[in-house]
C-alpha cells in the first residue's frame, strides 16, 4: 500500500465507515439472540451434557464477537489500510498463544509439582 | 503531634526508614546529593531554568525528547553500573571467612536494583531514545503522531527513574532479584516498601513505555513520506516498527502480573500466595510472558542501527534487505513462542520442555541469517573503520558468542544443569552487553553529528572502546567458567578459595569497564570542547544512505523544509547519485505542534501518587490521583496545541544554512 | 496529493513543493485501536488468571453457590441497550444534530450507570456473604476481572461526561466527532470484553 493514500480514508470516515441504522440494529438483534440462547442452555439446562453446553456457549460467545467487530466497531479488512485489521488479528494470534499456552503450561506444572491440588482445593 | 495523626500523614514513613545507620549509603547519599546540589546551583546561577523549563522538559520536538532518553539513559547507567561494581568487588573479596564489606541486606537491594535499572532505565530510555530521534527523520516526517504523547511518555519513564532512586534514601529497594517472583515479594515476606517501590515505578515508566510504543507505530504507519512503500523503510525503521509493535503487546502483559502482584500486597487477594488456592508458579509463567519479548524489544533496534552501520562504511546497499526484513518480523512473532525456556526446571514435565526448547532453537535461524546479511554486506566493501563500524565489528564477535550459550541453554538437559548459575549471568550479558550496549554506543556515535552537528572525538571514543570490549570479555568469561563449575548467582560469599581468581578477573574486568565508561564521559566532554574542530556544516558527515543525512545537522525544528519524495531503499543515496539539489526558495508556513507542561505535570502527580500508595500515606495517593485525573481531562479542553512556523522564519533558517554550505565549499 | 517536478525539464522529483497535508489527527483512530489492542491483552491476563485460578475455590464458595445468571442477564442487556444507543448517538452526530447526539450519550450513560450500579449490587452482595476477593483465588480473579472491566466502564462514563461538555461548548466540531468517534470504539471494545467474561465466567463458572 503506498505511504500516504491515507489523506483520501480520513475522510471516508464521514459516511459509510460508522455504519447505518439497519447495521446497528441488525447487529442489536444479532446480538441478543446470540446472548439469549447461551443464558437460556445454561439456566434451563436444557442439554443433559455439560461439556457439549459449554462447547455451544463458546462457539455462541465467538460468533457474537464477530457480529460486534463487524456491526459495532465497524471492522472491515480496508479500515485503516488495512493495519487496524492486522493489528487486530496480531492480538488475537497473541491472546490464543498467551491463553492456551498459560493453561497448558499451568495444567503441566500442577500435574507435575502440586500432586495434591485437587485435595487442596477442598482445604482452606 | 498525636502518633495517630502522625500515622496518617506519613503512613509507614518514619525516621528509622531513613538509612542513616548505613554508612555506605549515606555516604552515596552525600555524594549525590552535592553533585545535585552543584548541578542545581549551577544550573541557576546561569540563569538556565527558563531555557530548560522552555526548550527542552516542555518541549513537544521528537529530536529533543530523544536526546533526553539519552541523557537518562546514562545517568542512570552511571547508577546502575554503581551497583555491577559493588557486587564484583564484593565477590572478589568475600573469601576465606571474609564477609566482604556489604550485609546481606543491602547486597540483596543492590543485585535487585542493577537488574531493574539497567533494563528499565538505562537500555530501555536509550533505545527509545535512538528511536525517537532516529525515526521521524528516516522517514521524512516532521514530527511524531502524538508530540504532546511523545513528552508524557518521556517524563512518566523519568518518573519511574525518580522512584528507584528515591527507594535508595528513602526507605529500601526490593530484596528480590529483578523480576520480583512470588511468594518471596508477596506481603509475608516482603513486608517493607522495597517491593512496593519496584511495583510503582515499573508501572509508572510502563504507561510511559506502552504510550510511546503506540505513538511510533502510528507515525511509522501513517507519517512516511510520499514514495516510501514499507519495503522501501530503512532498515531501523523496520526493526523500530517490530520492536514497537513487541512493547505495545507486551508491556501491557507487566502491568497487569504487576496488578496482580500489587493487588496481593495491598488488598490481600490470593493470587500468587501459598494459601487459599494461590499459585506463584502462575506469576512466573505471566511474567516471562513480558519477558522474554522484553529481550528482543532491547535487541531488534540496535540490529538495525547495525544495519545501517555496516551498509554506510561499507558504502554498499545492505546485502539481503528483504530477508533482514522477514527475519526481524518472525523474530517478533516467534518472541511469544519461548517464554517458559526461563523457566525449564520448574517442573513442566517433557512435552512441555521440549516445545519450547524447540521454539527457542528456532529463533536462532533468523538471528544467524542477518549476522551471514551483514558479512555479506561487509564482502568486498570499501570499509571504513570509524568508530560506529569498530562496534559493529565487536558486536559480531561478541554477540555471536553469546548466541551460541543461548542455544546452549535453549537444549533443556543442559539448562537443568546450568540453571540460574552464573554461565547464565554470563550468556546474557554478553549479548545484552555484546549486543544492546555496543550497538547503542555504535548508534551513539553514528547520529551524534546529526543531532549536535559536531562529531564525537575519535581517541577518546576508541580508548573508550577498548577498555569496553576488553572488559567485557574480562569481566564475563570466568562467569562462564564459574557457571560450569556450579556457582549459582546472586551469591555473597564464598567457601571455596579456588573460586577466588575468576571473581578477581572478573572484577579487574569490570573496573576496566569502569575505564571505559569514563573514556566516554571524557569523550563527549572534549568534544564539545573542540567542536569547532569536529563541525560538520554538510549534514552528512558519513557519506550517509538514509534520508536523516539530507537535512542539516542539527536538523530544523520542522526537520525539512519540503517533504521529501522517496524513489529507492537508500533513499539520500538516491537523491545523490540522481543529482539532488537544495530546495532555495518557495518556502512554505509549516504547521507544528505546540510545547506544553501538561506531560511534567502528570509526571509528577504520577510520581506523588506512587509514592504514597508505597508508604501508606492514602490522603496522598488519593489527592494525587484526582489530580492527574483532573489534569489529564483539562488538558482535553485546549483545543489550540498547533501553530504555523511563518514562511519566513523557514527561509530565514534555510538561508543561514545555504550561507554555511558556501562558506565550506 | 499535488506534487510538480523541481525543474522545467521533468527531472527526477525529489520533494513536494506543495505542502503534503497531513490531517490533523490523522493516526488518532489508528493510535486508539492500537490502545484497545494493548488493553485486550491486559484483559487477556485477566482471563488466564481466572481460566488457570478459577477453580481453587479452596473450600470457599463456588460459582454455584454465588452467580445469579438471572441478574447478570439484566446487567448484559443494560451493556448492549447502552451499545446500541450509543450506536444512535453516533448516527445523528454523522447528521449533525448536536441535541440528538448528546440525548443519546445522556441514555447511554444511563444504560452504563445501571450497569455499575447492578454490579456493585452484585458484589455487595457476594462480599456481605463472605465471598470477599481474600476468600480463595477464585474470589481475587473473579473480582479483579469483572472488577477491571467495571472500572473501565466507569472511565467511559467520566469520558462521555467530559465529551458532553466539551460537546455543548463548541458543538460538533471536527475534533470533537474524532473523541467521539474513540468513545465509541473503547465503548464497544468493552461490550466485546464483557461478552467474553459472561460466558467465560459466568455461563462456565455455572456449568463447572
Amino acid at each position: 500500500m503506498s505511504a500516504h493514500d491515507h489523506a483520501g480514508h480520513d475522510h471516508a470516515h464521514g459516511g459509510a465507515a460508522h455504519g447505518s441504522l439497519k447495521g446497528y440494529l441488525i447487529g442489536f438483534f444479532l446480538s441478543v439472540i446470540l446472548t439469549a440462547i447461551p443464558f437460556w442452555m445454561v439456566m434451563t439446562g436444557a442439554i443433559d451434557n455439560k461439556q457439549a453446553t459449554a462447547v455451544i456457549v463458546m462457539a455462541f460467545a465467538a460468533v457474537q464477537i464477530i457480529v460486534h467487530m463487524v456491526f459495532f466497531l465497524h471492522m472491515t479488512p480496508a479500515s485503516e489500510g488495512g493495519w487496524s485489521m492486522l493489528a487486530l488479528i496480531f492480538t488475537v494470534i497473541l491472546v490464543v498463544i498467551v491463553l492456551s499456552g498459560s493453561l497448558w503450561v499451568m495444567y503441566h506444572l500442577n500435574a507435575n509439582m502440586m500432586p495434591g491440588l485437587h485435595e487442596m482445593r477442598q482445604m482452606p | 503531634m498525636p502518633e495517630s495523626l502522625t500515622k496518617f500523614i506519613f503512613g509507614r514513613l518514619t525516621l528509622e526508614s531513613l538509612p542513616l545507620h548505613e554508612p555506605i549509603v549515606v555516604g552515596t547519599f552525600i555524594v549525590v546529593a552535592l553533585g545535585g546540589l552543584a548541578v542545581l546551583v549551577a544550573i541557576t546561577y546561569f540563569k538556565l531554568w527558563g531555557y530548560l523549563w522552555r526548550e527542552w522538559f516542555t518541549s513537544v520536538d521528537h529530536k529533543k525528547i530523544g536526546v533526553m532518553y539519552m541523557v537518562l539513559g546514562l545517568v542512570m547507567l552511571l547508577r546502575g553500573f554503581s551497583d555491577a561494581i559493588m557486587m564484583r568487588l564484593q565477590q572478589a573479596i568475600a573469601f576465606n571467612g571474609s564477609e566482604g564489606y556489604l550485609n546481606a541486606h543491602h547486597y540483596d537491594q543492590i543485585f535487585t536494583a542493577h537488574g531493574v535499572i539497567m533494563i528499565f532505565f538505562v537500555a530501555m530510555p536509550f533505545v527509545t531514545g535512538l528511536m525517537n530521534f532516529v525515526v521521524p527523520l528516516q522517514i521524512g516526517a516532521r514530527d511524531v503522531s502524538f508530540p504532546f504523547l511523545n513528552n508524557f511518555s518521556f517524563w512518566m519513564t523519568v518518573g519511574g527513574a525518580i522512584l528507584v532512586m528515591a527507594s535508595l534514601f528513602v526507605g529500601e529497594f526490593a530484596r528480590t532479584g529483578w523480576l520480583a517472583y512470588p511468594p518471596l515479594s508477596g506481603i509475608n515476606y516482603s513486608p517493607d516498601v522495597g517491593v512496593d517501590y519496584y511495583i510503582w515505578a515499573l508501572q509508572v515508566a510502563g504507561v510511559g513505555t506502552t504510550l510511546s510504543g503506540i505513538n511510533l507505530i502510528c507515525t511509522i504507519i501513517k507519517m512516511r513520506a510520499p514514495g516510501m512503500t514499507m519495503m522501501r523503510m530503512p532498515v531501523f525503521t523496520w526493526t523500530s516498527l517490530c520492536t514497537n509493535v513487541l512493547i505495545v503487546a507486551s508491556f501491557p502483559v507487566l502491568t497487569a502480573v504487576l496488578t496482580l502482584l500489587a493487588l496481593d500486597r495491598y488488598v490481600g487477594t490470593n493470587f500468587f500466595t501459598n494459601d487459599f488456592g494461590g499459585n506463584p508458579m502462575m506469576y512466573v509463567n505471566l511474567i516471562w510472558i513480558w519477558g522474554h519479548p522484553e529481550v528482543y524489544i532491547l535487541i531488534l533496534p540496535l540490529f538495525g542501527v547495525f544495519s545501517e552501520v555496516t551498509s554506510t562504511f561499507s558504502g554498499k546497499r545492505l546485502f539481503g534487505y528483504t530477508s533482514m526484513v522477514y527475519a526481524t518480523v518472525v523474530i517478533t512473532i516467534l518472541s511469544y513462542l519461548v517464554w517458559l525456556h526461563h523457566f525449564f526446571t520448574m517442573g513442566s514435565g517433557a512435552s512441555v520442555n521440549s516445545f519450547f526448547g524447540i521454539t527457542t532453537m528456532i529463533i536462532s535461524i533468523p538471528t544467524g541469517a542477518k549476522m551471514f546479511n551483514w558479512l555479506f554486506t561487509m564482502y568486498r566493501g570499501r570499509i571504513r573503520f570509524e568508530l560506529p563500524m569498530m562496534w559493529t565489528l565487536a558486536f559480531m564477535l561478541t554477540f555471536v558468542v553469546g548466541g551460541m550459550t543461548g542455544v546452549l541453554l535453549a537444549v533443556p538437559p543442559a539448562d537443568f544443569v546450568l540453571h540460574n548459575s552464573l554461565f547464565l549471568i554470563a550468556h546474557f550479558h554478553n549479548v545484552i552487553i555484546g549486543g544492546v550496549l555496543f550497538g547503542l554506543f555504535a548508534g551513539i556515535a553514528y547520529w551524534w553529528p546529526k543531532a549536535f552537528g559536531f562529531r564525537l572525538d575519535p581517541f577518546w571514543g576508541k580508548v573508550s572502546f577498548w577498555c569496553w570490549v576488553l572488559g567485557f570479555w574480562f569481566a564475563f568469561m570466568p562467569l562462564y567458567i564459574l557457571g560450569l563449575m556450579g556457582v549459582t548467582r546472586r551469591m555473597r560469599v564464598f567457601d571455596d578459595p579456588s573460586l577466588q581468581i575468576w571473581f578477581v578477573i572478573a572484577a579487574f574486568g569490570a573496573v576496566l569497564i569502569a575505564a571505559g565508561i569514563a573514556a566516554f564521559l571524557v569523550q563527549i566532554f572534549v568534544s564539545i570542547r573542540k567542536r569547532a574542530e569536529l563541525v560538520d556544516v554538510t549534514g552528512d558527515p558519513w557519506d550517509g544512505r538514509t534520508l536523516e543525512w539530507s537535512t542539516s545537522s542539527p536538523p530544523p525544528a520542522y526537520n525539512f523544509a519540503f517533504t521529501p519524495v522517496i524513489r529507492d531503499n537508500d533513499a539520500w543515496w538516491d537523491m545523490k547519485k540522481a543529482g539532488y539539489r537544495r530546495p532555495l526558495n518557495g518556502f512554505k508556513p509549516i504547521h507544528m505542534p505546540k510545547n506544553t507542561g501538561t506531560g511534567v505535570i502528570l509526571a509528577v502527580f504520577s510520581v506523588a501518587l506512587g509514592f504514597g500508595l508505597i508508604w501508606y500515606m492514602w490522603w496522598l495517593a488519593a489527592l494525587s490521583f484526582v489530580c492527574l485525573i483532573a489534569t489529564a481531562i483539562g488538558h482535553t479542553f485546549n483545543y489550540h496545541r498547533d501553530f504555523d512556523i511563518p514562511a519566513a522564519e523557514v527561509a530565514q533558517t534555510e538561508e543561514a544554512r545555504t550561507t554555511l554550505l558556501a562558506a565550506q565549499a | 496529493m499535488a506534487s510538480t517536478a523541481t525543474t522545467a525539464d521533468a527531472g527526477p522529483v525529489f520533494y513536494l513543493e506543495e505542502e503534503h497535508a497531513h490531517a490533523e489527527g490523522g493516526s488518532t483512530m489508528l493510535g486508539f485501536w492500537l490502545y484497545l489492542m494493548s488493553d485486550c491483552l491486559i484483559f487477556a491476563m485477566l482471563f488466564a488468571a481466572f481460566g488457570v485460578l478459577g477453580g481453587n475455590y479452596a473450600a470457599g464458595p463456588a460459582p454455584k453457590d454465588l452467580f445469579d445468571l438471572g441478574l447478570v442477564a439484566v446487567n448484559t442487556t443494560m451493556l448492549l441497550l447502552s451499545s446500541i444507543t450509543y450506536g444512535f448517538a453516533m448516527l445523528t452526530m454523522d447528521k449533525g444534530r448536536v441535541g440528538a447526539t448528546q440525548a443519546w450519550l445522556g441514555v447511554t450513560m444511563l444504560f452504563g450507570l445501571a450497569f455499575l450500579s447492578i454490579e456493585l449490587y452484585e458484589f455487595a452482595h457476594m462480599i456481605h456473604e463472605g465471598a470477599t476477593p481474600q476468600r480463595s483465588a477464585f474470589l481475587s480473579s473473579f473480582f479483579t476481572l469483572v472488577g477491571t472491566h467495571g472500572l473501565h466502564v466507569t472511565f467511559g462514563i467520566v469520558w462521555m461526561v467530559t465529551l458532553m461538555v466539551q460537546v455543548a461548548r463548541h458543538s460538533l466540531i471536527e475534533a470533537n466527532r474524532r473523541r467521539l468517534m474513540c468513545l465509541s470504539m473503547f465503548w464497544h471494545f468493552l461490550d466485546v470484553v464483557w461478552i467474553g467474561v459472561f460466558t467465560f465466567v459466568y455461563l462456565m463458572g455455572t456449568l463447572r
